[in-house]
């Protein structure tokens, strides 16, 4: 279960939100929502621990992020803004990399699942640098594919996707939800989940 | 207890090998490094003349600024490609300690800039007409310093992440630090010219990168972190 207790975050001089509270618990969706500039990216990098809030705190079963460290981390795949994806590798050795980097290396032929999952199987050989925004979008998603996580964090994940690869995505999550994950994502268009998720809206 | 040491292990693995590929791919920075090197060295000699005694003398304390010159060139990029695109977030979120992913990022780094330096640096020392001995003297000084160069120059290419002119920041951060390695590793060579024992030297400047190797990577990985937030 993640937990957010009375987190405040205060960028710069200016107070983004405060008391923010809610539970989610095992196969629910929290769906963030509010216009540019409310802090729901401040919100997610705050549940991830990227960023530490001004007072409050995130509870990964009933414990502080801040202690379990590691083992929060291990149960944890943050989607955020950025692809992370390196232009001068394939897509391939990007998802590979990513893995490994994680430290859960993956084997090839479960790198070509994720891709193929994604609908991009086709583009393993290509340097993301030659590929379109969606196409880089999708390899960065690819990701989710591979993961066996608890936690998905996803920061905008439909940006430049299209409507097959929405429903790609909105399947992925469905399944995640299914077996029990939790999921917060933000987004600006709506996401067709076959469980209601739940929507947390800024003011 | 044994699957984390595991994961710690293939994490740092996987980034020493992805930046390698990286550098593999993408080659003209390595050799940015490589040129610049031989450029400064070369240099010397042509503006200096051919007075033989003359640049036997200079030839360790040149060649040593001109590697740790060429050894900072490259720090600007260490972090700032993986800070852009959004890689350093997902170090920071890998279920390791940061520290071990940083340090992965530093021998990446003493790799591909710090070890082709002292590859070709005999060839470098033949246009001073040093000898033989002195030559491998030479890369031995360079093979224990230039880890260090990398190690200290993380904490700078951390430190101004995200900084406007960060590239000049890093060298006027970074160079002072550099000068304990440089005085060790040049007078090592000199103390070979002048026929001496450098064991003394030596012994030093493996004594700054043991330090360097314990400090600067916990250095570097707080740094990310505050340029993360």
């Amino acid at each position: 279960m993640l937990s957010a207790i009375d987190l405040e975050c205060i960028r710069g001089t200016r107070r983004l939100f405060a008391g923010v509270s809610f539970d989610i618990e095992p196969g629910q969706c929290l769906f963030v929502q509010g216009p540019n500039g409310c802090g729901k990216t401040s919100l997610l990098r705050i549940l991830c621990g990227l960023a530490r809030p001004e007072s409050g705190e995130v509870r990964w079963n009933a414990e502080p992020v801040g202690a379990l460290a590691e083992e929060y981390r291990a149960a944890l795949v943050y989607c955020g803004h950025a692809n992370a994806l390196k232009d001068d590798l394939t897509a391939g050795e990007n998802l590979l990399a990513s893995a490994a980097l994680a430290g859960r290396p993956a084997s090839g032929s479960e790198m070509r699942a994720a891709l193929a999952t994604l609908g991009i199987a086709h583009l393993e050989a290509l340097p993301v640098r030659a590929l379109s925004a969606g196409q880089k979008r999708r390899v960065a998603l690819a990701r989710l594919a591979l993961s066996a996580c608890r936690l998905w964090i996803l920061d905008e994940p439909l940006t430049s996707l299209d409507v097959a690869a929405a429903a790609t995505l909105a399947g992925l999550v469905d399944e995640h939800l299914e077996r029990g994950g939790i999921a917060v994502l933000t987004s600006h268009q709506p996401i067709e989940l076959r469980v209601q998720a739940r929507i947390f809206a800024f003011a | 207890m044994s699957a984390a040491a595991v994961s710690v292990g293939a994490a740092m693995a996987g980034v020493v090998r992805r930046d390698l590929l990286l550098a593999a791919r993408r080659k003209s920075e390595p050799l940015f490094t490589l040129g610049f090197f031989v450029l400064v060295a070369s240099l010397f000699p042509l503006s200096i003349g051919p007075e033989a005694e003359l640049l036997r003398r200079i030839a360790p304390g040149v060649l040593w600024v001109a590697a740790l010159l060429a050894a900072m060139l490259s720090l600007g990029r260490m972090f700032a490609a993986d800070y852009d695109d959004g890689t350093l977030e997902q170090l920071a979120l890998a279920p390791v300690p940061i520290v071990a992913s940083v340090t992965g990022k530093i021998i990446a780094h003493w790799l591909v800039s710090g070890f082709p330096l002292v590859v070709i640096s005999p060839v470098l020392a033949l246009q001073y007409g040093l000898p033989a001995d002195v030559i491998v003297m030479l890369m031995v000084s360079l093979l224990i310093g230039t880890p260090i160069l990398s190690l200290i120059g993380s904490i700078g290419a951390a430190l101004t992440l995200g900084v406007r002119g960060g590239g000049v920041l890093v060298a006027l951060l970074v160079l002072p630090l550099y000068v304990p390695a440089l005085i060790f590793g040049a007078g090592a060579v000199d103390q070979r010219l002048a026929g001496l024992s450098p064991a003394g030297n030596l012994s030093l400047l493996g004594a700054c990168l043991a330090l360097a190797a314990l400090f600067a990577p916990l250095a570097t990985a707080a740094g990310v972190r505050i340029a993360l937030e």
